[in-house]
């Protein structure tokens, strides 16, 4: 059995794992979805229709029940009804996802667009005033928490430029791509500040890696010029574990994230799951961390299949 | 002792491990109640005043003195982040132990439950965690340590792997060994260097994740001092009063900057293949 096989069959099997943990940790939370969804007006139901509603929403079932229900519900794409939003949870979820999407797809380009030349630029200029200085941006940025970088640019750009970085509001790019860009602008940037230290940290190491390589003493012997051995032949392989590295942040970013979404007031997949649960919105909540997780486990798996595509090396335990 | 003469010598390493003692420091201190003001008590007429003499990095909303809080939230923070790596290091530690030493089948369901956990972004499995139990510092502690344990447990069994087919090992059991004594002597101790460098990464990310979760408001509770908290409270005040931005904001990333100097540093150290490459 190779690699790609065993990944691919250990998927259902782990996304299984993760539907069980998700239904039953919710279940823990202490108070029931009815009390929660009604607040104070919950004492003014009579027992008759606090079990139609129980019974609406299915709670009334024992555990296992539940479980089986909602299993089968996920293969028709039925998570639930939202009891905070009255509808279902897959509509709700399918709501937030473009934001979400959008902020992780312009946090990437902007790490990578980043990242890549300044991790390029320090490797070939090892141990150079230069190359310290990128190093130097590398660790701080690797160190300042999202929250920190997305207050202070909140703060520079409104006491100092007088602008309000949007907050609260979001646009569908298809509507109006500008008021859109404008919004999504500066999370992108504190998403895609850390990440870009990352990425140079990761290109930095492995073009020094491949640039000792024999194949680009070769080139180089040959007097193929430097810009042509650093692009042309050194970069595509140090591109690797960058490629990973960026898969497995997207994949993280796809799960919304939580702070910067909170700091920008952006109506994300993470604020969606933070409100959730501190409404009790159990098939939210459920439906939410499931659909994260899920696209989580893809990116990751498409990351390990584009790994391999791209270093042939790699098979079953040669990892 | 070795490892900290060479973790001095190295330049980024020194820099790392003076933060990290300073912070100790700081956090004894402030642990102690020797700190500039009562971190609690507030001084009404002095609400809002920006830093000076008296109030090294000014007052929040309700008087009380920033850099006094500042100190009993480096304790707090370090508290948890110590507590739930030492948690996550034990645990992770166990399980991959295991998994490597039982290989087959257990081998199969440990990891694949530690492939579970670990398909959740961290902020969100601790989250989750906060929400059932509700929110703490111990909550903090314990689902911080459960996010990370998966790791730990990866980091203990690829190498627990390979020394379990080494000829020290066979040796060790076909002279009777036990099995406690095989595990804990010949491995354990083999996987000092890969879990000394993910410890302090690990401490790390707990600093961090702990000021995340604050800073959300389900981690380290009110009146109690947190660096998270702070920040958060600052964001309505930043125009007034950026102090309570700054302080609190360089305080969390100097933290996590010593820690992530001094875990590159111990990688270079222990790790020569990577000596070149100290980023």
């Amino acid at each position: 059995m190779n690699y790609v096989t065993q990944r691919l069959l250990t998927f259902p099997l782990i996304l299984l794992g993760v539907s069980v943990l998700v239904f039953f940790s919710i279940r823990l939370i202490p108070g029931d979805a009815i009390t929660a969804m009604l607040g104070t007006e919950a004492g003014l139901l009579t027992p008759a229709q606090r079990a139609s509603l129980a019974n609406y929403f299915g709670i009334d079932q024992p555990v296992w029940t539940q479980y089986a229900r909602w299993l089968g519900g996920l293969f028709h794409g039925d998570l639930g009804i939202s009891v905070t939003y009255g509808k279902p949870v897959l509509g709700v979820i399918l709501e937030r996802f473009p934001l979400t999407l959008e902020l992780a797809l312009l946090s990437v380009i902007i790490a990578l667009a980043v990242g890549i030349p300044a991790g390029v630029y320090a490797a070939t200029h090892n141990e150079r005033a230069s190359d310290l200085g990128v190093r130097l941006f590398a660790m701080l940025g690797q160190s300042t928490p999202s929250f920190v970088f997305g207050l202070l640019i909140i703060y520079v750009m409104s006491v100092y430029f007088g602008v309000i970085p949007a907050l609260g509001t979001f646009t569908p790019i298809w509507v109006d791509p500008l008021a859109n860009l404008s919004q999504l602008i500066f999370p992108a940037i504190t998403l895609g500040f850390a990440f870009a230290a990352s990425v140079t940290r990761i290109s930095r190491s492995a073009m020094l890696d491949v640039l000792s390589d024999d194949y680009v003493r070769t080139a180089r012997s040959k007097g193929v010029k430097a810009r042509r051995v650093i692009w042309h032949h050194a970069l595509p392989n140090a591109l690797i574990p960058v490629v990973t590295l960026s898969g497995v942040e997207f994949g993280y970013l796809l799960g919304g994230a939580v702070i910067v979404e909170q700091i920008y007031a952006l109506p994300g997949i993470g604020r969606l799951v933070l409100d959730a649960i501190t409404q009790r919105d159990y098939a939210l909540v459920e439906g939410a961390v499931l659909f994260i997780a899920f696209n989580f486990l893809i990116v990751n798996l498409l990351v390990d299949l584009c790994y391999v595509a791209l270093d042939p090396r790699i098979r079953l335990g040669g990892r | 002792m070795r490892i900290l003469v060479a973790l001095i010598r190295h330049p980024s390493g020194r820099i790392g491990a003076l933060i990290i003692a300073l912070y100790l420091v700081v956090a004894v201190l402030g642990a102690f109640g020797i700190t500039p003001h009562n971190a609690l008590k507030q001084f009404p007429i002095d609400r809002l005043k920006p830093p000076s003499g008296t109030y090294w990095f000014g007052t929040d909303l309700l008087g009380r003195d920033t850099a006094s809080r500042l100190m009993l939230g480096i304790g707090q923070s370090f508290v948890i982040a110590f507590a739930s790596v030492a948690l996550a290091t034990l645990a992770g530690t166990i399980i991959g132990l295991l998994a490597a030493w039982w290989s087959g089948v257990w081998d199969g369901v440990l990891m694949r439950l530690m492939d579970v956990f670990l398909a959740f972004p961290a902020i969100l499995l601790a989250l989750l965690i906060i929400a059932i139990v509700g929110p703490g510092t111990f909550t903090s502690v314990a689902a911080i340590a459960i996010v990370y344990t998966p790791i730990f447990a990866r980091v203990v069994r690829g190498p627990a792997l390979s020394l379990k087919q080494r000829d020290f090992v066979d040796a060790a059991r076909t002279f009777g060994s036990s099995q406690w004594f095989v595990l804990t002597r010949h491995l354990l101790l083999n996987l000092v260097a890969p879990l000394t460098v993910q410890i302090t990464l690990a401490l790390a990310w707990a600093l961090l994740t702990e000021a995340g979760l604050s800073f959300l408001g389900l981690g380290t509770q009110p009146p109690a001092p947190s660096l998270g908290v702070m920040l958060a409270d600052s964001k309505n005040l930043m125009q007034h009063a950026p102090w309570l931005m700054l302080f609190p904001g360089l305080t969390i990333m100097l933290g996590i900057l010593g820690f992530n100097l001094t875990g590159d540093a111990l990688r270079d150290i222990l790790d020569p293949r990577t000596q070149r490459r100290s980023a």
